[in-house]
């Protein structure tokens, strides 16, 4: 039984926010660059930008010693499985932050060589729009994301948690209903 | 199989230059080693290197010399940006999240072109025009932008909506910080482009000045709101929060002596 499964009540939230506090405080991102914005990601980690101000500096390049996968870049179809097998080589908890419009969409690439949108392949847990995004953004956005791993449920309340989005997904109007962008 | 009987005359007639030539290269050690040897003659010499040799104290501190980059590094300005909690300004001209402007009087620009979904080569802009009608006049003239949408995780903040745009209604600002956890939420609605409203301008819709057309709207010969466009959202809205802000300007404006 690990923390994952803690029981219910005053101790499980406790616990929830520590657990949360420790995993938030030292996210170890898997060097993972595709294309350009990589380079901005390479800037984040360097003094100017400084991401071990956070507790991240290190960019792991084994997968088997990382938490956080930063897409960076488009995905094609042929590097799609790679990017597949890297996510499942993470262990858990892990988290994926798609960064750049051609992770998060396709982007300007809507063709048959992209895959539109990294969220086809792995679960992503925060997108970054930009083209590429200055690493402030980057920043932003991890530190949004460290927001998320702080708040995130455990044990019984993940499950609770879990159960209530999947019955939201199910009552949710499909995309082909929608209007405009979302069509 | 008649390819086959032709090449192979071929291939075994040509070894036997190669064999000479093979010949030759074993003739050759005694001047130049075969690959895959190594020649001991070069390093007989003694190596000579070309750093002059170091004496006295250098020589004591060579190992730890490396050391002076760090220290000399100690005294160097700091170069690192605590972002999240002092941001530096970007550079003015930044590309960042895009905004739909308003004429002084509250009235939006966006007539509803889609010059800037034309021009947008990612395809990130949806845009959908209608008629302004005297009950709801959203722009001046005759069409304005009834939906707008831009989908951040399209959009490469290449501009080129912005030079697409007529009425300069669409621009940038320097706001960069758009991450978000779904990929709906970051399709921004007209609601969340619209540049909120300036001091003194009064909530649209409402009618255009009286006397003017479009083209006055575009020179920027309207000024701000008037006291008959005050009137008909008193009529029609009498809530309206922007109609105080809105009569202060008509009042301040009228006693400066402008005409519109």
């Amino acid at each position: 039984m690990g923390i994952e499964e803690a029981p219910s009540g005053f101790l499980l939230t406790s616990v929830e926010s520590l657990a949360g506090y420790f995993r938030k405080g030292s996210l170890w991102p898997v060097t993972f660059g595709l294309a350009c914005c990589a380079i901005e990601m390479m800037a984040a980690g360097t003094s100017r930008f400084d991401l071990s101000r956070f507790g991240m500096e290190v960019f792991r390049a084994s997968p088997r010693q990382a938490d956080l996968m930063i897409v960076a870049g488009r995905v094609s179809q042929k590097m799609a499985p790679v990017v597949r097998q890297v996510y499942d080589q993470m262990p858990e908890p892990k988290w994926v932050l798609s960064m750049g419009v051609c992770a998060s969409s396709g982007g300007m690439f809507n063709n048959y060589a992209i895959v539109q949108g990294v969220d086809h392949i792995v679960p992503v847990d925060i997108y970054l729009p930009g083209c590429p995004p200055r690493p402030e953004m980057l920043i932003n956005a991890i530190l949004e994301l460290h927001a998320q791993i702080q708040a995130s449920p455990l044990g019984v309340n993940r499950k609770d948690a879990a159960a209530a989005a999947e019955a939201a997904a199910i009552e949710a109007t499909p995309t082909s209903h929608m209007k405009g962008l979302l069509r | 199989m008649a390819e086959q009987r032709k090449g192979r005359p071929q291939a075994q007639g040509k070894p036997r230059p190669s064999a000479q030539k093979a010949a030759g290269a074993r003739k050759a050690p005694a001047v130049r080693p075969a690959a895959g040897e190594v020649s001991f003659d070069a390093t007989d010499a003694e190596y000579q290197s070309l750093i002059p040799p170091r004496r006295g104290l250098a020589e004591a501190l060579a190992p730890v010399a490396g050391f002076g980059v760090t220290f000399s590094s100690m005294f160097k300005p700091i170069v690192t940006e605590q972002y999240p909690f002092e941001k530096v300004p970007t550079k003015p001209r930044y590309h960042g999240r895009h905004q739909l402007n308003r004429y002084p009087d509250g009235l939006e620009k966006c007539i509803g072109c889609e010059l800037c979904a034309w021009a947008c080569p990612a395809d990130a802009i949806y845009v959908e025009g209608a008629s302004n009608t005297p009950d709801a006049q959203f722009s001046p003239g005759e069409r304005y932008g009834r939906v707008y949408q831009i989908n951040y995780l399209r959009c490469i903040f290449c501009g080129l909506c912005i030079e697409a745009c007529p009425t300069r209604a669409l621009t940038m600002t320097n706001d960069y910080e758009l991450a978000g956890p779904t990929r709906a939420g970051l399709i921004y609605e007209k609601s969340d482009l619209l540049a909120p409203l300036g001091e003194g301008m009064l909530a649209s819709p409402h009618p255009m000045v009286p006397g003017t057309t479009d083209t006055e709207y575009y020179r920027g010969d309207v000024l701000g709101p008037v006291v008959d466009q005050i009137a008909w959202v008193r009529e029609n809205r009498p809530d309206d929060p922007t109609l105080a802000g809105a009569d202060r300007a008509a009042a301040s404006r009228t006693a400066g002596g402008a005409a519109r």
